[in-house]
Formats: structure tokens, C-alpha cells, sequence
């Protein structure tokens, strides 16, 4: 940190291939360095660091105090060890964390990249790379610094990135080198590269770059698009060259990976707010004190100067007051213990292990178990009221499965229940016995369909042909048989799955051919014209003419939009096929509505022309061109259509179930589009059928999204007013309090809601009122509308529309907007909010709230880098939040009341004792134990019962969601608990001190000895104090493990073997003066009074205790309390633990059986999300992106140009006509793949048991399980395709579900087995 | 986590299935019912009535007396010539009259009492240096600063015992005389030693070390007594020479400072050995010899004979039997209101909800 640090950048200039030109500029090497200490600085900057917070200064100035012998009241030690001790734990886990990051940055910087040097490519160690190195990359490699990409082995010097590491998104993107650069092929020509490049200084920003490339006398811009970053992987590119332009610091990456900034959870605030309160507290008791002492000096102390003169500074007894202030200000110090904040960073810490260690939040499939990245956030778990969730990878799988399809009228995919229960232990169809070609991952369960393909139904051979060419997957073959199938969007790449196990192989394609294996036999079609998907249009639609030479356009798309397209003689298909859409989307499928079209030859060059008119216009292009589709598209013929299941993640239906029944509220806020996004909400049961209204707000404007908004809101007044009829003086109350905080908090319980409550703006609706009435109401807002909505005009009534509703969908928001509306409902709500996601889009968000969770086991690990908590599985949330976050919440508010109430209880009795000593600041115990009280004698117990604490079992928490409220409601430590644990605090001392008084002031021992002397008092008051705390912990401590009893009964033998040692002879001997108390352990506590007494101060001050305890469970119980209580008397009557009361299984099925098939709004069907984006048809007919024949490169290798995909835009009718004139180029393809043996011989169904036969053999199930083990995805289809079958689906509805139905009990948050053993 | 798995398995980072990282360690988990709250309170107010009682009936029958001589009887006039402090070293001598209305049975202990007198204060308390009077050469002749003013005297001798302690040792002696009915007044007999703890001593206050040719008076040489003291430390009892120095009963009576203003200490305890003491104290007229040293008018503070009895529980102490009887009570009350919410008004456990 105090290295020369050079003036921040204006430019950065380097020159290719000179290091001595670019060492000018003292660029950052490429070395990381992310730890902050080495050995020598860890000391001093540690202890520096240390020393900035608050309290450790505070005790560090008391210890200066106690130097001065007027004012010392307290031995040196006293402070001095805690002090230390509290800094040597500290600096032990700073020094763990930071070895941690100095491994992981050697890792980094010793990992091994080519250099070119001198002409010569040479291993160099990252660290060693420099600025102006030119690097040799190789396929699935990191890239070690950001580079400017100057020459690929790929066509085009295209290049393939992963960015998964970087932004999150796993899809691949291309990055193209410039054209100067790209003729640069060998490392020889690379070697005397000596370009110059001038570009922007070092920044976090990702997707963009502007520079300029100086060479031989040009200059040549650079963009984003030339730049390969660090942290990307290289895909599908056998090698690339690249020149460094930022390293090590200064790379995007690092540049982003800016500390997060620290998160501080409420009770910490709390905790904060009290200290200081506690200060002034201190500060008036030593002021109290202090006139006392005045006082007392004045009338007493002055008279009493001839057996003890004042001290020589002091000469009057102002002076003396003045002294005794900071006397009582050390001894009463341990009001504010410093052992607080380390006892509360264990605790936290864990908390944080029981996360780490938890097997029911492991994930066998990714084999990641959760990771708490923060420790000091875990009570903020049982306090979460609203959850944001990512959708894409976080609630779904981002997996596609093709589930069920109509075909000609026929629905297939859903497996009659004629076994009824054994339903599940249906297999899933074995493809791969007659097709050879088929994905082994993708299940199938209703036999009908592949028997209709084997009889050779017209209509479903049609069906899957049209899967199987109408799509802009591309292929690839690297083994023989082997196809991996390259999908922009999972959607198509499940339709053309399913296509290929029904032996329409899609096999390859060229830019102007499809080649298919169509049960068994190569056919390849010319594409004669992609029709390409965009939002409007929402279909895609291919051109091809088969090699009968008929010409047919295949179309998939919406349904909404394909049947106005329908030919009049589909219309009875149509009414029929509508009935299954409507069943799909019921269960939450993305449908799709498939057709054909058979076109003559002349129609098609009809519409060609046109075509490539509209193709090659300047204005209004697209419009155009979508004109011209719209034109082909007509008079279609129904196929059927497909249903894709967006498979949600295991669990995510229940957990959101669970989760609203705990009152949190969870709103997705997706990237995605409206329609997917619904579609989502549907099947993981946010939105049902019986909401009352569904309100979208999709408006472009200011105006209209308010008057969007305010109809909403005024729709559920309505709504409620017929509902309540005669209630309808309660709706009038507008511009009343509006209540924050959940609205089923509403009720005796929310005091602290409504005080919070008195602050909305006059306009603003009464939420109180519309909260009343949520449940009912959904919003779906999308991008656009959400940009005006956060305005600051419009962003509360957003809020409280949104409030009120019981599901809030944002669709389409962009990832500062995720943020925002986050930072929006912490800012106004007060509410603790928890955002959960998986990708580089999420990290904003995750940032911004109070909790971030970041899905791992993802290739991402953006989210995961950024987030607070991570996990594999959404539904481990429920787990995290109703057990983890309730048990910590729970714990951390115990132990901090305990906490309080035990130091008041130790630290008063001094101030009492103030009253009689002559305010002379002497401590009533013995100074030994003044500094182990709080380390030694009681931080055990308590640590024990913050750690292990638990009121009810896990089981009972996930299944009586409302025990999660009281942590919302911030009921179990709040100031109003504080100032309780104080008052008991303050009374236990008033016992402890008086009760030891009044008895032995005038006590003696048998032996006629009096007990009145100071030291006796002093072990009296001291062990009662030690007793009492210790029956206090143990009424505290709900669930006694071993350890709490060890740690409790330990503390109080440590205690008594610790006193009679220091009251030993032998340590007297050897410091008399320290050891002083001798004798008096002994002494004392042989004596039936003193004993008499320790028992008549427990009593007194538990007994109060115990009986208010009593009364609040007797009279206001708590919901806990009745499931303890329940629980208790469940095993008194031994019977197994059955479900009292109402569980959430309950709930469920009730609520499942209500779910009807009643009322399905259109709107939720058609799911056509199947391309993310347009454009990739021109990408597959221009050819850019695949490894032709040199004869078809030749005919692209003229054009060039730095913005390809422009290029692609203008030169689209050239590439098309072009297209037509080159030869087939599917014979090529036909003969560069030599038919593998099997698939030669299995071409239809019927000839091939051999095969299949010897298929089963070659793959003994130890291969098939060791395949599963090995890829995870593999095992994500066939797990969860499992899942949906045996699940208990309750709320799924569907009646055929029977087994889901039927299945009782608790959602399935069952421990993970190892299913892939 | 995974460190004993260290293959790269599909489960190989599971955490442990043990009962603790899964928070399922067996543990008794118990909960304040009625059933076990209800009986708590009637038992503990039960014992606490039966504490009590037995104590009160104790106590009743443990006697004390006290006889304040502050400025009664013949003291007015030594009180009066205390008050100055240049006469602090005129002997006076006074009588004080009081009666035993009856038998002080068994073993009888004399205490001398002091009111108002702050032994507790933090700087007084400070003020001794028990390394020196564990009788270590080193420290008996450079006194502990802790000691300070009273650490040397004028001429820079260092005072042995040092300190604000010692300093202002109680130094009236206190004769008891019996006047019987018949007969001339006899002495009370009181063993003036074996009133300190046995630690205290024993190995808490030692002499430095002498042996017949080295008395004690030669080990203190070279020190001072206390300002405030008549005699040397070696020469506090003249009637037994073990009684001496560091180890004198009186001083380590003394110097076990008492928590509060208002304390005894112990003077003496009744020798039985012999006349109308045999069975105790008996009733009737004494009168007590003082003499008069240690000055309490300046800090407002009273002097006092204290007699008193002890049996198993000591001297006579009402505050603790009623204590008792009073927690006793207060705790059956609140275990009837406790019990009639519970059947009345109490929810029996059950939430209102359900």
C-alpha cells in the first residue's frame, strides 16, 4: 500500500513485440496480488486495521487509564487480556483468510502461457506476462490477460469466448480479429508485428473498448469486439493469437472484482446503537458516581484524612470527583464487554459452518454443498421478508425437455394411468435400441408415439421432419454417431432432441443444405430460405426443397399467431389441438404450434423475388422483409404442437409455497420476456388460477404506466368491496396509516409495524388496507414500464401496488434495474431483503440487498463471487432461511439478551457497592475475576447455547412456515428486549449485592469470626453472581446437547477450581501481593451462611424469572412455544410424530385439490421463447460460422469487414442468391462421414434387435452409471425428468397425477442420497 | 470439509453425516410447563418457609449486646480529648457501666465494633504491602509505594507495617469486669489470641525470620512503627512474645478490612475455664475498662463492645431468617396466581390461532 503509485492513466500506448518501448510506462505486469499482508507488514497493518474499530480503541484507551495510579482502579491485566486476546483471534482468522488468498493468487500467477519471445513461443509463467507480449491461446484455455485478438486458426479469425466467468452467460460468443492482423498467421510474421496501439486506460467496464491500431502508417479502430478478457475461455478455436493490452490489476476482471462493499446485518445496527447507549449509560453512572464522590469526600472523606490523606494531586474533593470518574468509568467498562463483538463473530462464524456442513443443502449432482462466503450475516437470515429471484438458472434448470406433443389431434406424452400408483416405474423409452443416433439423456415415456413412428404415420413423420429442419442448431460430429448439438436457445435444442430419439436425425448442416437421417436414411434437403424468428413475428419458418425436389416451408411458432395462419381446412385440428395447448400451458409447458406449407416451384420463386427485394432495400428493411414473410406464410397446414417443459429446479414449486407461508414475498425479476416469464410464475405456482387478477403493466409511457398502475390499484379496491360488501365504510378509509411490513403480520403482533407506518406520502393508497386484501393479485411489469415506475415520482405508489399483490413478476429488466427495484423496497419497506441468482446479471442485484445468494454449481461463478450465501439448488432456500436464518436469528438474539443481562448483573453490583465504599471506584470482586468473568466463567455456556440452540427441530420449521414471522417482525431482540435484559440485569446486581449485605454486615462465622470483611463479601457476591448467571443460561438454553452441559457445569467448576487456586497458599507465596485473597475460598465458602445466602440470591432473582416466563407462555404463547409444547406432549403419549395442527402438506393438497383446470387465460399459453435472439438464420445462410470446404470459403473469403454481423445485414440477398448457385454441398458432408457401422444397419425399427442387442452389451450399466457420475448434465435430464414423475406435485392439479396427489407429508426437502452411486 | 475424501467422486465434498455438523446431537430440550412449573414454586416456597423458620428459631435463641462507650460513661471526657491531635498521646483511661439480662450461653465472643469507619475505600484498602508483612527482608525494608504517605517517616525510614492499613490499627484495650450480685467484680477472662483465620495466621502474615540469638526486635530494626502507633510492632503484646510482630492476632484482625463502615471485629472470646464462666456469660452487671486511644470524632464515627453468642450459624442475624420467610411467602403468592391464570386464563399451551 505504500508503493509508488504512478498518475492515474489519461492513455495507455503500447507497441506490440517491445518491451523495452512499453517498460516507459510502467504498466502493471500481470502478477495479482489479492492478499493484503505479507510476514513482515501482517503485524503492524494488522494491528492498524484493528485499531480502527471503535471498540478496540475504546479498550485500548481504558488500558492507557489504568496506567495512571490515580485514577487505576483496576489492575492492568484486566483490560490488557481480554484486549489481547480479542486481537489474537482477530488476527488469527485475518492471517488464515489471507494465506488463503496468497495460495490462490500463486495459483493464478504461476499458470502457464505461450509467450511469444524473440520470435520463439516460450512457456512463461502468467505473472511474467507484460503489456505489448503477444500470447498464444489454445481451445478450452484461459485467457490470461485482456488481449486484442490478432489472428485465430479459425475462418475469419473468428474466435469462440465463454464468458461464464466474466458475465455469467454460458453461451458462446465470437470475437473476430481485424483484418490486418488476421493474414498475421505464424508466430514468424507475428514475431515482427509492430503495431502500435493507443486505447482507453483501465476500466471495469465489460463490453466495451475503443482504441485504435497504428500500423505500418494506418490506424485502424478497435473495439469490444477484437477483445478477448481475462477470465474467458477460449471454445472451439484451436488456437488464436493475442497481444496484451491491460494485465494482471488491470484487466477487466480485476477491475470489476472491486471489494464488495461490507454488509452489516440490523441486529449489528442494533448491537451499535445499544454500545453507544450502553457509553451514555457508563458516562451517567460515572457522573452519578462522581457527585457522589464529591459528596462524600466533602462531608466524610475530608474528615477521614488523618488515617487516609488524599493523594498529592488531589487537594480538594472536585478534583477528586474528577479522578473517581474515570476509576468508575474502568471497572464499570464491562458493561460494554469487549468479548461481545468476538462472541458474536464466533457465533456467526458458526452458524456459518452448520451452513457449510449441511447435507441437506448439498447438491450431489454438481457436488457442492453450500458455502457461507460471509460469516457475519447469518441472523439476517430469519429476518428475510422479501426475496428477488433470478429465473433462468435459478428457479428454472435452464434445461428443456421435450415432454408432450399433438399430433394431428392425437395428444402423446402423457402416460395413462392404467397401473394407477405404479405409474412411476414406467420406463422411459429406450431409443437407442433402433437409433443408433439417439441422445441417451432424453426420456420418453408414452410408447404410442415411437409406435406411431415405426407404423409410419404421415402426420408425425411430418411433425418431427419439420422438429428436425426448422430450427438454427448447428451440429457437431466429432466421432462418428456422436452428434453434439450446438442450441443458441435449450428450447430448439430439446425439439431437435426429440426429432433425433424419433429417428429424424438432424445431422449437419451447410449454408445452403440440411442434412438428416430420417430413420436411418440420409436425406438431405436444400435450405432455400430461413424465415428467421424476431419478437413480433414470433415464429420461425424454414424454406426447403427436398431431394424429390418438392419445395416446403415448415413453420413453428406461437400458436396465437400460427392458427390465424392456418389453412381453413385445419380449423377442426385446430379447435382439437387448442384443447392440448390449453392442457400444456395448465401444466406450466412452453407450447409451440407446428405447420407446414407445400409450396410450387413457382410460388416460390414468386415469392423469392420479392424476397430478395425486400432484402436488398435500403429503407425500412425489416419492415419489409417481415412483410415479405408474412406473405409465405399463409394457408398452412396444423402438424400439432410441441410442449417443452422449461424444467424448474427440483423443489422450487414447494419452497416458493413454503416460503409465502412464512410471509416472504418473492418477486422474479427476469430478463426474460413477458410471456416466458408468466409462463414461469404459472409453473412454479406464483401466479394461479384462482388469483383474482392478474395485472400487467407493460406501458411505454410516464402516463400510462401510472394510469396502468393506478387502475390496478383501483381494480382491488373494487374487488375487495364486492368481496367485503357491507365492509365498505373500511374502503373508504383511504389516506389512512399504511402499514408497512407483511400484511399477514397484521394483527396484535404488528407494533412494530405500524409505528413504522406513519410516513407515506397522501396520495399514496392506504397499503394497510390493500395489503388486507393481497393474495389475490399478481403484477407483471416488464422493463420499459419499470424505467418510469422507479422514477422518483412514481416509485412509491409502484411500490405499494406491487406490495400489495402476493406475486410481483419484473420481466425484461435489465440488471441495474434489478438493483434498483431491490435498493427501492430496502429503502422504504425496512425490510430485510435477500436476492437470489445465478448469472453476471445478478451480481448488481445480489449486491444490493441485504443478503445475496448466488447459485453455484453453475458455470458462472459471478453470482457466486458476489453473493453472501451460495448454494446449488433454489429450493435449498427454504432450508437456509427457515432453518439456518431462524436458528441463527433466534440464537443471536438470546445470546445477545443473555449477553447484556450478564455483564449488567456483574457490572452494577460495583456501583451499588459505590454507595458504601465512599464512591472511592473499589471493585466488589477480586480483580482475577473481574477479568475472567467474561472470558472464562461465562462466554462458554452462552457461546454454547448461541451456537447450538434450537427451540423446535428443524422438521417442525419447514413445516410451520409462520415460525420464521417473529424474525421478520424483529419480536426476539429489539430495544424493548434490550431494556428488559437491562432491568433484569439491574435487579439480579440489586440481589446480588444487597441480599450478601444485609446478611453478612452482621454475620459471623461459627467460630465467632465475622463475615464482614471485604474479602469474604467478595467471594459471596462473586460465586452467587456465577450461580445466578449459571441457572439463567440454564433456563435460557432450550435444547441441552453434551455439550451445554459441559460447557455449563464446566463453567462452574472451572469457576470454583480457579478461585481456590488463586486463594491458594502456593501462588501467595510466590506474589503475595497479587495473591492476596488468600485463603478466603476456603474460608468462606465453608460456611452454611454464605451458602444460605448464594441460595436465597437465586432464588430471589430466578424465581421473578421464572414466573414471568411462565405467564407469557401461559398467556400469549408463541407459536413456537405450542410446537415445542405440542411436541412435548406428543412424546408423552408416545405416539410417532404425527402433523398436528396445519402443515404445510395440508395446505398443499388443499389448495391442490382446488386447483381446477378452469378459466386458463390464453395468455399464458404460447411460450415461444425458443430464440433469444434473431439473427442466427443469417449467421447459418451466410456460413460465417462454420468450417467449410475450401471451395465455399473461397466464395466468403473476399468479404471482409470489421462489423461482420453489418456485413451479414446488407450482404444478405447476395448470400441467399448465392446460396442457390453453389452445388449442394450436402454430398460433401454425405461423404466426409463414413457411415459408422451401426447406424448403417439400424435403419428401420423393425431390423434392429441385433443391433440393439448388441448396443445393451457394449454399455453395461457400470459404463451407463460411470457416464452419469461423469456428466452432470446427463444426469440433470434424467434426475429430474424422474422428479416430475414421482415428485409429490401437489399444487401440479392434474388430475392424472395421482401419486402426487396421494403423497402426504411435508415437502420433499428429504435428505440427498447419493443418487448416482 | 471433504479432506478425508480426497477422491474427486461425485460426493466427494459432502459434509460428514455426524451429528453434529447436522445439528442432530441428542439433547434433552426441556420446557417450562405447568407440570413442572407449578410444583417448583409451591417446593421452593416450601423449603424456603422451612429455611426460615429453622433459622429464626436459631436466631432467637443466639443473644448480643452492644455497648456503644463512644462517649458514655466516664468516655465523654477521653471522647473530648481525642478530638485534638496533639493530644493523641495522653493516656486516658474510662469506665463504661452496661447489664447482661441473660446467660450468654456456651461460647461467648467480645467484638469491638466501629461505625462509620471506611475500611472500603479503594485507596485505604490499597494501602498495605502484604509482601512485607509475609515478612520478606527485601520488601520490610523498602515498603511498596501502594504504602504511600505511610511507606516512610520523616527521616525516610521505611515503617514497618507500612500502609493506611496499619496505620490505623484499633488500639483501645477493653477490660470486661463482672460485677456479681455477691462478691467483688472479677475480670472476664477472654483468650486474646486464635481469633484470626487460621491462613491469615499462618501463612498469610509470617514474622521475619529470627531464632534465639536474632530476636525480633533486630529483624525490624532498621524500620519504623506506624505514625499513628504508641508501640514497635514487635512489642504489640507484652504478655506473650509469639503474639508478636507481623503475627499479632490484633493486627491481622485489623488488617482484614472489613466490606463496610459499620463492622466488629473480633477482641476476644470468653475463657471458660474457670468461676461464673464456665456455662457462659452470666447475667448481671458488668463494666467495661477502656483504654481510650483510637480517635473517632473526626470522621463522625462511634465505638462499640459488641457480645455476642454463636451457634452453627453464627452470631444473631435476623436479616437472613426473614429474608427467607419473606421470599417464602412472596414466592407462595406468586404460585397462586401463577396456578389460577393457569386454570383460569391460561392457554394450556395451545396457540390462540389454532
Amino acid at each position: 500500500m505504500f508503493r509508488k503509485r504512478p498518475p492515474p492513466e489519461e492513455e495507455r500506448r503500447l507497441r506490440a513485440n517491445d518491451r523495452e518501448y512499453n517498460e516507459k510506462f510502467q504498466y502493471a505486469s500481470n502478477c495479482i496480488m489479492t492478499s493484503k499482508y505479507n510476514i513482515i507488514t501482517f503485524l503492524p497493518v494488522n494491528l492498524f486495521e484493528q485499531f480502527q474499530e471503535v471498540a478496540n480503541t475504546y479498550f485500548l484507551f481504558l488500558l492507557i487509564l489504568q496506567l495512571i495510579p490515580q485514577i487505576s482502579s483496576l489492575s492492568w491485566f484486566t483490560t490488557i487480556v481480554p484486549l489481547v486476546l480479542v486481537l489474537s483471534i482477530t488476527a488469527v482468522k485475518d492471517a488464515t483468510d489471507d494465506y488463503f488468498r496468497h495460495k490462490s493468487d500463486n495459483q493464478v500467477n504461476n499458470r502457464q502461457s505461450q509467450v511469444l519471445i524473440g520470435g520463439i513461443l516460450q512457456k512463461e509463467k502468467w505473472m511474467n506476462v507484460r503489456v505489448g507480449d503477444i500470447i498464444k491461446l489454445e481451445n478450452n484455455q484461459f485467457v490470461a490477460a485482456d488481449l486484442l485478438l490478432l489472428s485465430s486458426s479459425e475462418p475469419h479469425s473468428l474466435c469462440y469466448i465463454e464468458t461464464a466467468e466474466l458475465d455469467g452467460e454460458t453461451n458462446m460468443k465470437v470475437r473476430q480479429s481485424l483484418s490486418v492482423t488476421s493474414e498475421l498467421g505464424d508466430p514468424n510474421n507475428l514475431a515482427q508485428f509492430d503495431g502500435e496501439v493507443v486505447c482507453e486506460p483501465p476500466n471495469n467496464k465489460l463490453d466495451r473498448f475503443c482504441g485504435t491500431l497504428y500500423w505500418k502508417d494506418c490506424k485502424y479502430p478497435l473495439s469490444n469486439q477484437n477483445m478477448l478478457l481475462r477470465g474467458c475461455v477460449l471454445r472451439n478455436t484451436e488456437s488464436c493469437y493475442g497481444l496484451v493490452i491491460f494485465a494482471g490489476p488491470d484487466t477487466k476482471l480485476m477491475q470489476n472484482s472491486g471489494r464488495t462493499k461490507f454488509k452489516r446485518t440490523s441486529i449489528d445496527r442494533l448491537m451499535n446503537t445499544l454500545v453507544l447507549w450502553i457509553f451514555g449509560f457508563l458516562v451517567c453512572m460515572g457522573v452519578i458516581l462522581a457527585i457522589g464522590n464529591a459528596v462524600w469526600e466533602k462531608e466524610v472523606g475530608a474528615l477521614f484524612q488523618s488515617f487516609l490523606p488524599w493523594d498529592p494531586p488531589v487537594d480538594n474533593f472536585l478534583f477528586s470527583a474528577f479522578l473517581s470518574f474515570w476509576s468508575y468509568v474502568i471497572i464499570l467498562n464491562t458493561v460494554v464487554p469487549i468479548s461481545l463483538y468476538v462472541s458474536v463473530e464466533v457465533i456467526r462464524l458458526g452458524h456459518s459452518y452448520f451452513i457449510n456442513w449441511d447435507r441437506r443443502m448439498f447438491c450431489s449432482r454438481s457436488n457442492t454443498a453450500a458455502e457461507a462466503r460471509t460469516t457475519t450475516l447469518n441472523e439476517e437470515l430469519g429476518q428475510v421478508e422479501y426475496i428477488f429471484s433470478d429465473k433462468t438458472g435459478t428457479l428454472t434448470q435452464n434445461i428443456m425437455t421435450f415432454n408432450k406433443c399433438s399430433i394431428n389431434g392425437r395428444a402423446y406424452g402423457e402416460v395413462m394411468d392404467i397401473l394407477g400408483a405404479q405409474k412411476k416405474r414406467v420406463q422411459p423409452l429406450d431409443f437407442s435400441a433402433w437409433n443408433p443416433l439417439a441422445d441417451r439423456d432424453f426420456c420418453f415415456y408414452d410408447q404410442s408415439l415411437l409406435e406411431a413412428v415405426m407404423v409410419g404415420e404421415p402426420a408425425v413423420h411430418e411433425f418431427f421432419r419439420v422438429l428436425s429442419l426448422c430450427h438454427t442448431v448447428m451440429s457437431e460430429e466429432k466421432k462418428e454417431g456422436v452428434l453434439v448439438y450446438k442450441a443458441q436457445s435449450p428450447d430448439e435444442g430439446a425439439l431437435v432432441t426429440a426429432a433425433r430419439n424419433f429417428g429424424f436425425v438432424f445431422r449437419s448442416r451447410t449454408p445452403g443444405t440440411v442434412t438428416t437421417q430420417e430413420l436411418g436414411k440420409a436425406v438431405t434437403y436444400t435450405l432455400l430460405a430461413i424465415l428467421d424468428f424476431n419478437n413480433i413475428r414470433k415464429r420461425m419458418s424454414v424454406i426447403v426443397r427436398n431431394p424429390a425436389g418438392r419445395i416446403r416451408l415448415y413453420c413453428k411458432g406461437a400458436d396465437t399467431v400460427l392458427f390465424e395462419r392456418l389453412h381453413s381446412c385445419s380449423h377442426e385440428l385446430m379447435n382439437i389441438t387448442s384443447d392440448h395447448l390449453n392442457e400444456y400451458a395448465a401444466d406450466g409447458l412452453r407450447t409451440l404450434a407446428v405447420a407446414y406449407r407445400d409450396l410450387s416451384e413457382e410460388q416460390w420463386e414468386a415469392w423469392a423475388e420479392r424476397f430478395n427485394g425486400a432484402d436488398k432495400a435500403t429503407d425500412c428493411r425489416d419492415d419489409r422483409l417481415s412483410a415479405a414473410y408474412e406473405e409465405i406464410e399463409q394457408d398452412m397446414m396444423l402438424l400439432g404442437a410441441t410442449a417443452v417443459e422449461d424444467k424448474l429446479q427440483d423443489g422450487v414449486p414447494e419452497t416458493i409455497a413454503v416460503l409465502s407461508l412464512a410471509n416472504i414475498k418473492v418477486w422474479v425479476l427476469t430478463g426474460d420476456k413477458q410471456e416466458t416469464a408468466v409462463n414461469i410464475g404459472y409453473s412454479c405456482k406464483m401466479l394461479t388460477d384462482d388469483m383474482t387478477e392478474i395485472f400487467i403493466v407493460n406501458g411505454h409511457t410516464v402516463q400510462s404506466v401510472r394510469e396502468e398502475l393506478r387502475k390496478s390499484r383501483e381494480r382491488m379496491l373494487e374487488s375487495a368491496r364486492t368481496r367485503d360488501g357491507g365492509k365498505e365504510v373500511e374502503a373508504q378509509g383511504w389516506g389512512g396509516a399504511c402499514a408497512f411490513g407483511n400484511g399477514c403480520g397484521a394483527g396484535g403482533a404488528s407494533n412494530w409495524v405500524s409505528n413504522e407506518s406513519k410516513c407515506s406520502p397522501p396520495q399514496a393508497p392506504p397499503s394497510s388496507f390493500l395489503e388486507s386484501i393481497s393474495g389475490e393479485f399478481a403484477l407483471i411489469i416488464s422493463g420499459h414500464s419499470l424505467a418510469h415506475a422507479l422514477e422518483a415520482d412514481m416509485e412509491r405508489e409502484f411500490l405499494e401496488t406491487a406490495c400489495a399483490c402476493r406475486a410481483v413478476i419484473c420481466c425484461r429488466v435489465t440488471p441495474l434495474q434489478k438493483a434498483l427495484v431491490v435498493e427501492l423496497v430496502k429503502r422504504h419497506k425496512k425490510a430485510v431483503t435477500l436476492a437470489i441468482g445465478d448469472g453476471a446479471n445478478d451480481v448488481s442485484m445480489i449486491k444490493t440487498a441485504h443478503i445475496g445468494v448466488g447459485i453455484s454449481g453453475q458455470e458462472g461463478i459471478q453470482a457466486v463471487l458476489a453473493s453472501d450465501y451460495s448454494f446449488s439448488q433454489f429450493r435449498f432456500l427454504q432450508r437456509l432461511l427457515l432453518v439456518h436464518g431462524r436458528w441463527s436469528y433466534l440464537r443471536m438474539c438470546r445470546f445477545l439478551c443473555y449477553f447484556f443481562y450478564k455483564n449488567f448483573a456483574f457490572t452494577m453490583v460495583h456501583f451499588w457497592f459505590g454507595f458504601f465504599c465512599g464512591f472511592s471506584a473499589q471493585t466488589v470482586y477480586d480483580q482475577y475475576f473481574i477479568t475472567l468473568y467474561n472470558i472464562v466463567y461465562t462466554s462458554l455456556p452462552v457461546l454454547a447455547m448461541g451456537l447450538f440452540d434450537q427451540d423446535v427441530p428443524e422438521q417442525r420449521s419447514l413445516e410451520y412456515p409462520k415460525l420464521y414471522e417473529p424474525g421478520q417482525l424483529n419480536l426476539l431482540f429489539n430495544k424493548r428486549e434490550f431494556f428488559i435484559c437491562i432491568a433484569q440485569g439491574i435487579y439480579t446486581s440489586v440481589v446480588l449485592f444487597f441480599i450478601p449485605y444485609g446478611v453478612l454486615s452482621h454475620a459471623t462465622q461459627s467460630n465467632g469470626v465475622p463475615l464482614a470483611d471485604y474479602q469474604t463479601f467478595a467471594v459471596t457476591t462473586a460465586t452467587a453472581l456465577v450461580i445466578v448467571v449459571s441457572v439463567q443460561i440454564a433456563l435460557d438454553t432450550g435444547y441441552w446437547t453434551a455439550i451445554n452441559h459441559f460447557f455449563i457445569w464446566g463453567s462452574l467448576g472451572t469457576y470454583f477450581t480457579i478461585l481456590f487456586a488463586m486463594h491458594s497458599s502456593i501462588l501467595f507465596n510466590i506474589f503475595p501481593k497479587q495473591f492476596h485473597f488468600l485463603g478466603s475460598a476456603h474460608n468462606t465458602l465453608g460456611q452454611p451462611v454464605v451458602w444460605l445466602t448464594i441460595a436465597l440470591a437465586t432464588v430471589i432473582c430466578i424465581a421473578p424469572v421464572l414466573a414471568f416466563r411462565f405467564l407469557k407462555l401461559d398467556l400469549k404463547p408463541q407459536l413456537s412455544d405450542t410446537v415445542r409444547y405440542t411436541q412435548l406432549v406428543l412424546q408423552k403419549k408416545q405416539k410417532p410424530c404425527g402433523r398436528v395442527g396445519r402443515g404445510v402438506g395440508g395446505a398443499g393438497v388443499a389448495s391442490g385439490s382446488a386447483l381446477g383446470r378452469l378459466g386458463r387465460g390464453g395468455s399464458r399459453r404460447s411460450g415461444y421463447a425458443f430464440a433469444h435472439q434473431e439473427g442466427f438464420g443469417e449467421l447459418i445462410t451466410s456460413g460465417k460460422n462454420m468450417r467449410m470446404s475450401s471451395l465455399a470459403l473461397a466464395s466468403f473469403a473476399s468479404r471482409h469487414s470489421s462489423n461482420w454481423i453489418d456485413t451479414l445485414r446488407r450482404k444478405k440477398h447476395a448470400n441467399s442468391t448465392g446460396m442457390q448457385n453453389t452445388p449442394p454441398t450436402g454430398e460433401d458432408s454425405a461423404a466426409s462421414s463414413q457411415a459408422p457401422p451401426l447406424s448403417t444397419s439400424s435403419s428401420p425399427a423393425g431390423k434392429a434387435g441385433q443391433a440393439c442387442y448388441e448396443y445393451v452389451l457394449t454399455h453395461s450399466p457400470d459404463d451407463i452409471a460411470l457416464s452419469v457420475i461423469r456428466s452432470p448434465e446427463r444426469e440433470v435430464g434424467e434426475y429430474s425428468t424422474g422428479t416430475v414423475q414421482e415428485a409429490p406435485f401437489v399444487w401440479k392439479g392434474t388430475g392424472a397425477r395421482i401419486n402426487g396427489a396421494s403423497s402426504p407429508g411435508p415437502p420433499p426437502i428429504a435428505e440427498e442420497t447419493s443418487s448416482g452411486e | 470439509m471433504g479432506k478425508k475424501q480426497a477422491g474427486t467422486g461425485p460426493l466427494s465434498r459432502r459434509p460428514d453425516n455426524s451429528a453434529f455438523k447436522q445439528q442432530r446431537l441428542p439433547a434433552w430440550s426441556p420446557s417450562l410447563t405447568a407440570q413442572t412449573v407449578l410444583p417448583t414454586f409451591y417446593i421452593l416456597s416450601l423449603v424456603c418457609l422451612f429455611l426460615g423458620i429453622w433459622l429464626f428459631i436459631t436466631v432467637e435463641n443466639t443473644y448480643e449486646l452492644k455497648v456503644d462507650y463512644t462517649n458514655a460513661g466516664t468516655c465523654e471526657r477521653c471522647f473530648d480529648l481525642r478530638k485534638h491531635v496533639i493530644a493523641s498521646k495522653t493516656p486516658c483511661t474510662c469506665t463504661v457501666s452496661f447489664q447482661v439480662p441473660k446467660t450468654f450461653q456456651g461460647d461467648v465472643f467480645f467484638y469491638y465494633g466501629l461505625r462509620n469507619f471506611h475500611q472500603n475505600l479503594r485507596r485505604y484498602m490499597d494501602s498495605r504491602d502484604d509482601a512485607q508483612m509475609v515478612g520478606r527482608k527485601n520488601n520490610l525494608k523498602a515498603p511498596s509505594s501502594y504504602c504511600a504517605p505511610f511507606d516512610y517517616d520523616a527521616n525516610r525510614v521505611p515503617i514497618a507495617p507500612c500502609g493506611a492499613v496499619a496505620n490505623s490499627m484499633f488500639n483501645d484495650s477493653l477490660t470486661v469486669m463482672y460485677n456479681p450480685a455477691v462478691g467483688s467484680e472479677i475480670q472476664v477472662p477472654l483468650y486474646r489470641k486464635g481469633i484470626a483465620w487460621y491462613t491469615d495466621k499462618n501463612v498469610k502474615f509470617r514474622n521475619p525470620p529470627t531464632n534465639d540469638t536474632f530476636t525480633l526486635q533486630r529483624a525490624f530494626e532498621g524500620t519504623t512503627r506506624p505514625l499513628y502507633w504508641q508501640r514497635p510492632v514487635y512489642e504489640l503484646d507484652d504478655t506473650d512474645s509469639n503474639n508478636n510482630g507481623f503475627i499479632n492476632d490484633d493486627l491481622i484482625v485489623w488488617m482484614r478490612e472489613a466490606a463496610f463502615p459499620n463492622f466488629k471485629k473480633l477482641y476476644g472470646v470468653l475463657n471458660r475455664a474457670q468461676g461464673p464462666f464456665t456455662e457462659g456469660l452470666p447475667p448481671g452487671n458488668y463494666t467495661l475498662y477502656i483504654n481510650y486511644n483510637f480517635p473517632v470524632e473526626p470522621f463522625r464515627g462511634r465505638k462499640e463492645l459488641v457480645i455476642s453468642m454463636v451457634t452453627w450459624f453464627g452470631g444473631q442475624n435476623y436479616f437472613l431468617p426473614i429474608a427467607y420467610l419473606v421470599t417464602s411467602g412472596l414466592i407462595l403468592v406468586a404460585a397462586v396466581v401463577l396456578t389460577m391464570v393457569y386454570v383460569k386464563v391460561g392457554k394450556k399451551g395451545k396457540n390462540m390461532e389454532d
